[in-house]
Order: C-alpha cells, then structure tokens, then sequence
C-alpha cells in the first residue's frame, strides 16, 4: 500500500484552519444526526430492531461457511455467474475480464465502498477502461479526482458553490452557477447519455439473501436500476459478510438502514435482483480483501456486522471536525478505523487513536457494533505490534513509572505544581500543546492529600 | 457507612477542592469517609494510549489501597469507569471485588444512599456537560442516541439545590473533546470541540459549567480562560456541597 500524505492528525489540523468550513461541515453532518434521531424515536421496538439486526448478523459471522454455499448454490441455480476473489487486485482482474469479454471498454458504475476499497477505478483507468460513477456524489468527486469523504454521503464535504465550479468545468455549466435545481439538471443529462450507452454496468450490493440467491441494492437516486436495466451485463461486487439468511431478515435491515443513514423510513429504492433477464449476464463477485483475517480476529471480527449505514460517522464529533478524506481510507469514520488496521495495520495506526471513546458511534450502530470498544483494542495491538513512535513509547513509559509508585508519584506533583508556581515559563510556552490554545490551570497550595493529613491527621 | 474515597491524580494535584468537597459531601451524608494514603491513579493514561499491559504496577498499587473496602467513591466518571472495566491486579478476586463496588459520586448519592434532598443554594444558571464516560459509560443519565425513557441521575440531584436554573442545551450530550492524551495528540480536534461545547453554554446564557469529570471541566476551563469567558466551571461535589 502507498504512504499515506498525512497522519489523522496533521490532516485535520489543515481541515481546522478554516473554522467557517468547520462549522459548516460539522452542522451539516449533525444535522443528518438529528434526522436520524427523529426517525428512529418514531419506531418504539427501536433498540429491538437493533438487537434483531445485531443477532442476525452475529449468527451469519459464525455460519459464513454455510451461508456463502448455499448463497453460491441458489444464485448459480437461478443463472448468476459468482466468481470469489481473496483480495482486491483479484477483484479488479475479474471485473475486467468481464468487460474485455464483452469487447467494451467503458462501465457504468452505482455506489459499491467495495469498489473504492479494491481501488478498481484507478486500475480500470490503466487497463484503458473508463469507468462513470453514477452516484451524484461519487460523480462530482470523481470529476475533481477525489476520494469521497463519506460512505453515504461522497462529496459532503463540498459546498454548492464547488460543486458549481466543478460542472463548470466538465460538464459545461454556466460559470458560477450554484442553483441545485439547474446542476442537478445538468447531471442528469449527462448521466442519462452514459445510462443509455454503457453496455456493462457494476452495482454493489447492500444485502445478498443465502435462501435465495437474490441480492438487493439500496439507492436514492434509482441509478443502480437506470445502470444495470439498460445493459447488456450486470456486474455485483460484495464483501462475503454482506449475506444475510432469510428474505424475512430484509424486514429488519432495511428498516434499520435508512433510518440509520439518513433519517428516511426506507431508502427510495430498494432493487431486488434474482436471476438475469432474457439476454442478460449476471455476475456476482464475492470478495474476502481481509475480511477472513478480520473474522479470525475474536476482538474484531464482529466490525464484519457493519452494513455501511455511516450513522456513526454522522454522529462523531470528531469526524464531524476533520472530514473524510483525514482518515486517508476508502471507509472513513468511527467503523473506518477499527476496519482499516486489518487491512495495514502500519498506514493505518493513527485512526484508532483519532477518538476520544466517547461512544456515541456504539449507541447509533444499527448492528451494534462495540466501535468504540475497538478502537480501544486496536490501540493495544498497535502498540504491541510496535506502531507507535518511540518518543510516545518512552513518554508513556515513564508516566507509568511515576503513577505505579506512591513515593514517586508525590515527588513528581510536588515538582511539578512547584515548577508551575513558580517557573510558569516552563509551561506556559508553544511546546506544550495544551498551552496553544488553552490556559494552564491555576496551581493550588497544596494537594488534596496534603490536605488531608493536615486537616484529618492522616486518618 | 464506611466509604473509601479514591481521588484521581489530576484532582489530587490540581483540583484538591473537589477532593474536599467530595469528603464533606460525604461526611455531611453521614458517611465514615477513609482516604487512602498510598493511592496514585486509576492507569487510564497509559491504557487509552495503548499501553494497559504496562498497568501491572499501578492496578496492584490500587487494589492494595482499596481491597478492603465494601463502598469505593470516585468525584470522577471516567476513571471509574476505566476501574470498572478495565482494573486485573495480580490479585484477580480483590480487582473483582473492587471492580464491583467502586461508584461515582453522583451514582452513590442517587442509588446507594437514595438523596432525595439537600438543603444547599447556588443562585445561578448552570449547564451540565455530561462527561461520555459517565453517561454513556456508567449510563448516568439517557443517552440521546436511544431510544428510551429520559433520566438523569446526575439532573437529579442538580434539581435539589436552591435557586439552580439548569440551562438547556442545544447538544446535550456532545463529547467536550478532552479524551486523555487525545487532547495533545489532536490538539486541533480537541481544542475546536472544546469551543464548540463552550459555544453551546454560551448560548443559553451559562454563568457555571458543571459535570461529574474534572478532566472535561479542565480541558473547558483552559479554553474558557484563554477566551476571557466570565463563564466558570465548578464539579457537581462543589455545587451540592454548598
């Protein structure tokens, strides 16, 4: 894997220099939090849905074997080609196989996280194939060759204003243009000539039914459907953990989702393919990318729940204050972050660390996914593992030194408050983080235990 | 009742009158309050940073001072948080029975010795910043991603003090940013959550911050400071103490 530009850290302090953005950013991704309350405080069995959706799950990650069989099985009988591929590269090989059957070299793609994670545009790109996402937000940021910054959500973390200057650019729109009604338009035209001209056409898949065989596709925009229902070949890329056990179980998922993800009751379509039509190719491809290894990860292996609702990037203040692309990863966020070690543990050792473990990524998780509870694990395996700079290493080496000793621990805050009385330069100066933007606090005469043994005589 | 108090290492060294209003509070209650003198900290420095299997010293120091003790009070939500969840001495069965009976203070007020009054006054309009560790952690009060019945221990008991307007906020249970070493090693992060948290109260008009955690309270307090703020922050110990 490539180096990553900057760390977490580095990165959302250059997001923080434009505090307006910040609060923008912030606001407008809270605000999706507070739809997400509102709906979900309408469903009373709410935390029973969850629970429902967290059980399923659990029981799928402990039969996968069985499930994928099966799912393999009922697909293949209903005349869908599945093809497994054990990472992305293998991913990417097959998609483009499929094309170069096809003897094409353009694709329509909807939304698929999967896609971005095997970075198949990118190699798509060098095999001379162009790809045309026809996501509105994956489309803007894939005209400005950017990640997006949001699972649901790609180009949130634009202003309209961007996004006017971007079609500007690509598709022509008149210069300053900011009327969504009017770039809206604009996208559609274009996307409409892509829609009616691609004969091979890629969709992820948000649930894959093992009973069945079917799969289902959550869009708002129905351009999943306008892809795969005007080409001749419809590819579906999934992660293994995607299968589900019974139709039946949909009731539960899909009432989660949407709700979850953007405070809507459902998402606008909910497509249900089972077998391709007459004349049509069906491909499904079904990935591991790491998830096996995550799997066999006792601590870890139930982040294979998630069902990329993004709920918890929505409610995490700090992913709220960063932005996406500061998680320099394809899954951004709170689930980005226990996600991504497994996959590089060394390009990845800041995320679990960009969390203040407050929580409230475990509360909104449709699945129940402990997201907090992980990324608190992941810093002791990181550390184990040696992913921590040694400076950090000796520093919380010697505070552990300090604190594990009374004598010394008294010694050192005794120093310490005296030094802060009476050498406040010592502290009150640019290399001590804190003090950039902070006041140090005022310097009693005495600690507590001073007190104590003064007033109480030590008893 | 005889109660072992446990104040963490930032309060003992910087904040000792929460410490001292913690002990009267409890006196004042009729408790027998002991304060063991060999305490240090709770090891949640080192184990957010990774390093919990560096806490052996530090968990043994805390179970010898607190082993023998069948009521353990702490003026701090996430260190006892972090005992609860996270305290292995090399004597298991002493860490287990401490794990068990270690309790915030506003969680024994309300659940231990079931405060139903208190006959202090703090004439002023205050904001309660829920600490994450307290509320979501030791479930102090509901939390507002679920769907549940609204309760609040720490409300509660805010709601017996004379005069006290609790200011309602627009994010009610948004994390301040402190989050241990989190507040150095994403400084920007931490120092803007920080503002906006501050922002909330200012909005409505606070004259006092308050919560269960001084660690948040200090983070606050820092920024408040910086900014010039007539806005002040006192721990809930300070403001039922009287």
């Amino acid at each position: 894997m490539n180096n990553i530009k900057q760390d977490h850290a580095s990165a959302s302090t250059e997001f923080n220099k434009d505090e307006a953005h910040v609060d923008w950013h912030d606001e407008t991704l809270w605000f999706v939090r507070s739809k997400r309350d509102k709906a979900v405080f309408q469903i009373p069995e709410w935390e029973q849905l969850r629970e429902a959706g967290s059980q399923i799950k659990n029981h799928v990650l402990s039969n996968m074997h069985d499930y994928l069989v099966e799912f393999e099985k009922k697909a293949t009988e209903n005349g869908i080609k599945i093809h497994w591929a054990a990472d992305g590269q293998e991913h990417n090989e097959i998609v483009y196989s499929i094309i170069k059957n096809e003897g094409v070299n353009r694709m329509v793609k909807s939304k698929s996280m999967l896609t971005e994670e095997c970075h198949l545009n990118e190699f798509l790109k060098e095999k001379g194939v162009e790809v045309i996402d026809s996501d509105l937000g994956e489309r803007i940021v894939q005209m400005r060759q950017e990640p997006p910054s949001h699972i649901v959500l790609p180009a949130i973390h634009l202003k309209r204003a961007e996004v006017g200057e971007t079609f500007h650019q690509h598709l022509g729109t008149e210069k300053g243009a900011t009327d969504p009604q009017y770039l809206t338009e604009a996208a559609r035209q274009h996307l409409r000539d892509t829609f009616l001209s691609r004969k091979v056409a890629l969709t992820g898949v948000n649930f894959a039914i093992a009973e069945t065989g079917g799969f289902v596709v959550c869009t708002n925009e129905g351009n999943a459907d306008m892809g795969v229902h005007l080409a001749d070949v419809h590819i579906a890329s999934m992660g293994f953990e995607k299968i589900i056990p019974k139709v039946e179980h949909l009731g539960v998922f899909l009432r989660l989702l949407a709700r979850s993800a953007t405070g809507q009751p459902i998402t606008t379509f909910s497509s249900h393919f089972h077998k391709p039509r007459a004349g049509q190719k069906m491909h499904i491809i079904i990935v591991d990318n790491g998830r096996t290894k995550q799997l066999g990860r006792p601590d870890f292996r139930n982040s294979l729940k998630c069902i990329r609702c993004a709920a918890c990037f929505n409610t995490c203040p700090v992913y709220r204050r960063s932005g996406g692309h500061s998680y320099h990863t394809a899954i951004a966020g709170p689930i980005g972050s226990i996600l991504a070690p497994n996959l590089d543990m060394a390009r990845n050792a800041d995320l679990p660390f960009a969390s203040t473990l407050c929580g409230s990524c475990s509360n909104v998780c449709p699945v129940k996914i402990d997201i907090h509870e992980q990324l608190y694990k992941w810093r002791q395996v990181l550390v184990q593992e040696g992913h921590v700079s040694s400076v950090k290493s000796l520093g919380i080496k010697s505070m552990s030194t300090i604190l594990s000793s009374p004598s010394f621990y008294r010694t050192a805050g005794k120093l310490g408050r005296f030094l802060m009385k009476n050498s406040p330069f010592m502290t009150n100066n640019n290399l001590n983080v804190w003090y950039q933007h902070r006041d140090m606090p005022d310097v009693p005469k005495e600690s507590f235990r001073e007190w104590f043994i003064r007033e109480k005589g030590g008893k | 009742m005889k109660v072992a108090l446990f104040i963490p290492c930032y309060i003992d060294q910087f904040y000792p009158q929460v410490g001292i209003a913690t002990l009267q509070l409890l006196e004042k209650l009729g408790c027998e309050v002991i304060f063991p003198l060999n305490q240090t900290c709770c090891g949640q420095p080192m184990a957010n940073s990774g390093f919990e299997h560096l806490n052996k010293d530090c968990d043994n120091n805390f179970v010898e001072n607190f082993k023998d003790f069948d009521y353990i009070v702490s003026p701090s939500g996430s260190c006892t948080l972090h005992v609860k969840e996270h305290l292995h001495g090399s004597d298991e069965q002493a860490s287990t029975h401490i794990r068990k009976h270690l309790y915030e203070l506003s969680e024994f007020l309300t659940d231990i010795l079931k405060v139903e009054s208190l006959s202090v006054q703090f004439p002023h309009r205050v904001g309660l910043h829920q600490s994450c560790h307290g509320q979501r952690g030791l479930k102090l009060a509901q939390m507002s991603e679920l769907v549940a019945k609204p309760f609040s221990k720490t409300e509660h008991l805010l709601n017996m003090v004379d005069g006290l307007s609790l200011m309602e906020l627009d994010r009610k249970d948004e994390c301040c940013g402190f989050g241990g070493t989190f507040c150095v090693t994403e400084e920007a992060i931490s120092v803007k959550m920080g503002k906006d948290r501050i922002s909330d109260h200012t909005r409505h008009t606070v004259e006092y911050i308050t919560g269960t955690d001084v660690s948040c309270l200090m983070h606050l307090e820092g920024i408040l400071k910086r900014q010039g703020s007539a806005i002040k922050v006192k721990h809930i110990a300070e403001i039922l103490n009287g």
